[in-house]
Order: structure tokens, then C-alpha cells, then sequence
């Protein structure tokens, strides 16, 4: 009883929920990625592309990587590359020169390539999810999970601007502005709500790919790999059995 | 032909003497439980290790400017490198979850005791060389808890009264952990650690194979012998253990590839999330958390209020390990006929060693010092209690022959 004992806290020690931090304690919303989905995966790289690489480089990832990986075409390759001199070979590498960076927003955008892997797939949904008006804040907007954000809303012509909601927590000198919650924007985007969630779930979906292109891999050859583990595994049960047969004990 | 270029080696070099006295004519008792998987699996995991190590060394860089690109590098552009790189970082892991086990197992039934003792000692040593091994290995991603880590448990040596900070500095090779330190923790994690755990993992093998192994009922099997001059509660390791072996091997590598394929953060405990971004020397993470093998050890060195005194009480925490053969004064090996207050401390140690590993992993909070405060004179109050439990203890009677 004792070792079984034992072996169950051993088990539950190894599973035990590890403390991450979430930034601000605002609640994470599930990303809702699944890596099965090339096409959702598609549709993020365009996200990507078009939104986030002008600015941001994912230095570690390869247009040619992306392609194979998502079984893409030649013509949509060469549409996902930024220009006609651009090789399948390359890494996506942002144009933006770091020192003008550093001028306009203070800190040259990080690269993203493990993004989604350091944070977490809900985490990077919520931060592309929730920037809200802030009029004390650089770029007018501030973020639930990032507060001091220094990226302005890229997407807000899509998006609208969202209301923040505050509550104040303490009294007297103590008092503090918390945040508790967002409403929608006074102006919508032009995309509905739905429409929007999904595109920024689409994109988190290929960031989370990006990060860990081996994942697919993984989950190509990871049954293979169990089941002939399994059957390994039970043919020598069956001749350490068998071996065994003349053992008393 | 090949039986007579057999013989001719054979001639000349003890090969079948070899097979014969480790593995065809070693005798081990019959009744090898669960428990005594762990240090065949233990070998295998070594090998995994070097062998992925080797291959792991041929695409990685030991430089800070490019060691964090050239492990991508190595998960992105080389073939199957991605599985390489796992096998090995799960690899770490899955030694430290075999080798606590295997720990446990010899506290259990008594292993550490006369005539083991020096096998129980060789142990310990491949425990601390194994910490050093991991450690170091840790620092190579160059990731930020890479960096911060090493950064932490480092500065700890600088506590050391008076040559304390020049030691950190002969350690780190600088006054920060830097390019300097991430080379010295190369060689010493691909050549010379590796090298010093071969010959100690030699000499736990050959101490055990002189004296024979222990077992669950803590009978010295060699008592009994029939008219072949064979314990008659023994049989020959090979067949019967390397086909037991074998199986145990399949469960465990289903386990290790499920691990791998599936989940080879391990929940952010295996990798850990912020290693994910490059070292930065100039930005500390918000919390800085040890591996989970070291977060048992963390938590006692956390505990202590004064720096030097927790260093000091992490050191003595797997230091006084070695004393355990004198320390337990009772001839009776095994938990299955020893009283239950010896069950009831030894069930002590190792829930306190399991809330400790938590609470290494956690945030310093005040509750969870206390908490840790606690769990630490358990831990260290194993000992103390062992110590007298064992001097007049009223054990059951241990049977003759294996049960």
C-alpha cells in the first residue's frame, strides 16, 4: 500500500501544474489551436505575413519549412513571401531597421518565432485578443496580459477598440485602478467579433506551429512508435512467461 | 570459422569468463519486484544519453552568441534532430525519476547495509556526479532559465566565508555566467563528468556483482547452497533477467516515447517555458525556478534563513546519505519485517522529499517557506530518528529462505 502510496505522489508531483506566469492575472481564453488544421495553419501564416512580419523577424523559420509543412503550392509559397527575390531558403526577416524601431516605440520588436511556445498558445490568443483604450498609455491602448504594452493596436481598424472596465480594489491611499474586465468597442472594426477571434485564432494556431515546427512530427510518428512499443513490450511478457515457467516463487 | 575465431579471442581475452561471471553464472534471488527494474533501466538511460549526447555535440555550439540558435538549429534544419534533442532532454528526466526510485528501493529493503555499503557509497557518489552532470547540461540551450539558474546557483558559492567569492569567480571564469562558463560547462558535461560516471557506475556494478545483490526480503541468498555449490534461491541472471529486463525495459520506454512524441515539456517541468527565450543578461525573469530533480534540494536551500547556513543544509541533505549504513543500526534489511516505526519515518522522508520537490518549483511565498521549513526537519529528521528507532527496534523474524 505504502509503495503504491509513494508512486501516486511521485506521479502527482510530475503533473503538478507549474506556476507560469500569466502577466497582470487577467484569465487566459483557450486559443483553441489545432495543428491537424493546415488550413487554419494557412490562413494564420497570411495573418502573419501581411500583419506581424513587417515589423516582427522569426528568425528561426524558413518560407520553405512553412510550405512543406503545410503542403502548400508553388503559387501560394511565392504569395506568402514578401518579395520576388525571395527564396524558400529564407527566414522571415522583417525590414523594419532595428534603430528606427528603437526611435518610434522605444524597443525593437522581439522576434517571434518561440513566442507562443515561452507564453503559451492562450496566453498569445488573449494578449492579440484583448488591447483596450488607455489614453494614458504610448499608443493610446494598453493589453490585459500585457500591461505597458509597447505595440500599438495593429488590428484595430478590424477589431474596434475595446472598453476597459475598472474596478478599484483598497481605500484611501491604498486604492487601486484594476482592471476586471473589457467591453466591446464604442466603434466596431470591420470584422464581427466571431470573425475576428477566429482569424487571431488562426494565427496563433501558426505561431504555436512556428515555434515547434517538430510538433507535426511528432504526431505523425508518435502512434507508430507507441504500438510497436506496445507490442515489443508484450512479446517479451510473453517469453519472460515463458522462461520463466520452471521458476518457483 | 567463426567458432574457432571465437575460441582464438577467447584465448586471449576473458570475454566468456566475462559473460559467465556477470551474467550466465551470476546467481540473483527469484523474487526481483517492481522495484528492481530501475538500475538495469538506469544503464540503458546512461547509453541513451551518450549516445544522443554524441549526437546532439555534432550540430551544437558551446558559444554564447550562437548556442541558443544552433539547439533550434538543431529541433528546425537537422534531420531528426528534433528527436534527438528530446530523447536526451527527456532522457534527463526520466534518469533522475529511475535514479530517486531506485534510491528509495535501496532504503527500503536495506541495501545500503553491511556488506553493500560501499555500493550504496558509489551510489551517492553517481547521484552527486549525476546532479553535477544535469546542472551543467542545463546551462547549455543558453536559454533565460538556462542562464538564470546557473546565474543563482553559482552566486551560492560566493556565500562560502571568506574564499567564497573568488571561488565563484574560479568557477564561472567571470564575473557573470558567460561565454567563459558556457564553455567550461561544456567540456565538462560532454568529456569529463561522463567520464568519472562510466568508472563509478563500473565500480557500483563490480561491488554489487562481488557481494551479490540484495532483494525484497532482505535474505543473504548465499546462505543456502545446494550440492553445485548455487544458492538454491538463486537463478542465473541471464536468461531469466535479461528477458524480465527486457520487459521492463518495453514499459518504461512506452512511457519515455509518449513522453517524447507527446509531451516533451513535461507540463513545463521537463523544459521549462522562459528557456524558450534567449538568455539576456541584463533581464532577470520574474521567477526563477530550478528543474524539478534539483527543486526538492532548492527548497531546503530556500528554507533556511541565512545564505551560507542553506547552502550548507542543501550540501548535507544528499551528503548525509553516505552515512546511512551507520546510521540505520538495525541488522534486519528489509521494510517487511522491520516495525512500523521504521515504515512510518521512512514514508515520512519520502513525502517530505515529494512536498519539498513542490515547493521547489513554487514561488517563495511565506506559507510556502514555512511549509518547506517544516518538510525539511522531516527530511533531515529521518536520520535522526533512524538513528534511534534502529538501536533497540522490535523487528518481525526473517525467514530462511526467500518467501
Amino acid at each position: 500500500m505504502m509503495r503504491l502510496t509513494f508512486f501516486m505522489i511521485v506521479m502527482g508531483l510530475l503533473v503538478a501544474p507549474n506556476a507560469k506566469a500569466a502577466g497582470g492575472g487577467y484569465p487566459l481564453e483557450d486559443a483553441g489551436v489545432d495543428l491537424s488544421d493546415k488550413a487554419s495553419l494557412y490562413r494564420g501564416a497570411q495573418t502573419f505575413m501581411d500583419n506581424c512580419a513587417s515589423c516582427h523577424s522569426a528568425s528561426m523559420m524558413r518560407y520553405g519549412r512553412i510550405a512543406e509543412d503545410l503542403g502548400l503550392s508553388d503559387a501560394q509559397l511565392e504569395q506568402l513571401m514578401p518579395t520576388d527575390l525571395s527564396k524558400p531558403g529564407d527566414v522571415i526577416e522583417s525590414n523594419m531597421p532595428a534603430a528606427y524601431a528603437q526611435e518610434t516605440f522605444g524597443i525593437v520588436p522581439p522576434d517571434l518565432t518561440l513566442t507562443a511556445r515561452a507564453r503559451g498558445g492562450d496566453w498569445m490568443y488573449t494578449y492579440l485578443t484583448t488591447f483596450y483604450a488607455d489614453p494614458d498609455a504610448a499608443w493610446g491602448v494598453n493589453n490585459a496580459v500585457f500591461p505597458g504594452v509597447g505595440m500599438p493596436h495593429v488590428l484595430a481598424a478590424e477589431q474596434g477598440v475595446k472598453q476597459p472596465v475598472y474596478e478599484t480594489h483598497g481605500e484611501g491611499e491604498d486604492a487601486k485602478k484594476v482592471l476586471a474586465g473589457l467591453e466591446a468597442p464604442e466603434r466596431p472594426g470591420s470584422m464581427s467579433a466571431e470573425a475576428f477571434e477566429e482569424k487571431m485564432s488562426d494565427v496563433t494556431a501558426f505561431m504555436v506551429y512556428m515555434a515547434e515546427p517538430a510538433a507535426l512530427k511528432r504526431h505523425q510518428y508518435g502512434p507508430y512508435v507507441l504500438a510497436f512499443l506496445f507490442i515489443f513490450t508484450l512479446v517479451m511478457y510473453l517469453l519472460k512467461r515463458e522462461y520463466w515457467r520452471d521458476i518457483k516463487h | 570459422m567463426i567458432k574457432s575465431l571465437g575460441k582464438w579471442v577467447d584465448d586471449r581475452l576473458p570475454i566468456s569468463h566475462f559473460w559467465n561471471a556477470h551474467l550466465a553464472k551470476y546467481y540473483v534471488p527469484h523474487n526481483f519486484n517492481f522495484w528492481y527494474y530501475f538500475g538495469s533501466l538506469l544503464l540503458v538511460v546512461f547509453v541513451l544519453q551518450i549516445v544522443t549526447g554524441v549526437w546532439l555535440t555534432m550540430s551544437y555550439k558551446p558559444s554564447a552568441e550562437n548556442a541558443f540558435a544552433s539547439v533550434e538549429y538543431i529541433m528546425r534544419d537537422v534531420e531528426w534532430g528534433w528527436l534527438i534533442r528530446y530523447l536526451h532532454s527527456t532522457g534527463a528526466s526520466f534518469f533522475f525519476i529511475a535514479v530517486y526510485l531506485h534510491i528509495f528501493r535501496g532504503m527500503m529493503y536495506g541495501s545500503y547495509k553491511k556488506p553493500r555499503e560501499l555500493i550504496w557509497i558509489f551510489g551517492v557518489l553517481i547521484l552527486l556526479v549525476l546532479m553535477a552532470e544535469a546542472f551543467m547540461g542545463y546551462l547549455l540551450p543558453w536559454g533565460q532559465m538556462s542562464y538564470w539558474g546557473a546565474q543563482v546557483i553559482i552566486s551560492l558559492f560566493s556565500s562560502v566565508p571568506v574564499i567564497g567569492p573568488d571561488l565563484a569567480l574560479w568557477i564561472r571564469g567571470d564575473y557573470v555566467v558567460s561565454d567563459a562558463t558556457l564553455n567550461r560547462f561544456f567540456a565538462l558535461h560532454v568529456i569529463a563528468l561522463p567520464l568519472v560516471l562510466l568508472f563509478l557506475i563500473g565500480g557500483h556494478i563490480m561491488a554489487l556483482h562481488e557481494v551479490g545483490s540484495n532483494n525484497p526480503d532482505g535474505v543473504d541468498i548465499k546462505e543456502k547452497k545446494n550440492g553445485h555449490g548455487k544458492p538454491v534461491d538463486g537463478i542465473p541472471f541471464h536468461p531469466y533477467y535479461t528477458v524480465k529486463d527486457l520487459f521492463g525495459l518495453g514499459v518504461f520506454l512506452f512511457f519515455f516515447a509518449f513522453v517524447v512524441f507527446y509531451w516533451p515539456e513535461g507540463g513545463g517541468l521537463f523544459l521549462e517555458h522562459p528557456n524558450f527565450i534567449p538568455a539576456d543578461p541584463l533581464k532577470t525573469p520574474e521567477h526563477i525556478a530550478p528543474v524539478w530533480y534539483f527543486a526538492p534540494h532548492y527548497a531546503i536551500l530556500r528554507a533556511v534563513p541565512d545564505k551560507f547556513l542553506g547552502v550548507v543544509a542543501m550540501v548535507v541533505a544528499i551528503l548525509i546519505l553516505f552515512v546511512l549504513p551507520w546510521v540505520d543500526r538495525n541488522r534486519t534489511r528489509s521494510i517487511r519485517y522491520r516495525s512500523t516505526g521504521f515504515k512510518v519515518n521512512l514514508f515520512l522522508f519520502a513525502a517530505a522529499f515529494v512536498g519539498l520537490g513542490y515547493l521547489g518549483t513554487q514561488p517563495a511565498t511565506e506559507l510556502a517557506t514555512w511549509a518547506a521549513r517544516f518538510l525539511s526537519v522531516v527530511y533531515f529528521g529521518f536520520f535522526v530518528a533512524l538513528f534511534f528507532i534502529s538501536r533497540r527496534e522490535r523487528t518481525k523474524p526473517v525467514p530462511e529462505r526467500l518467501t
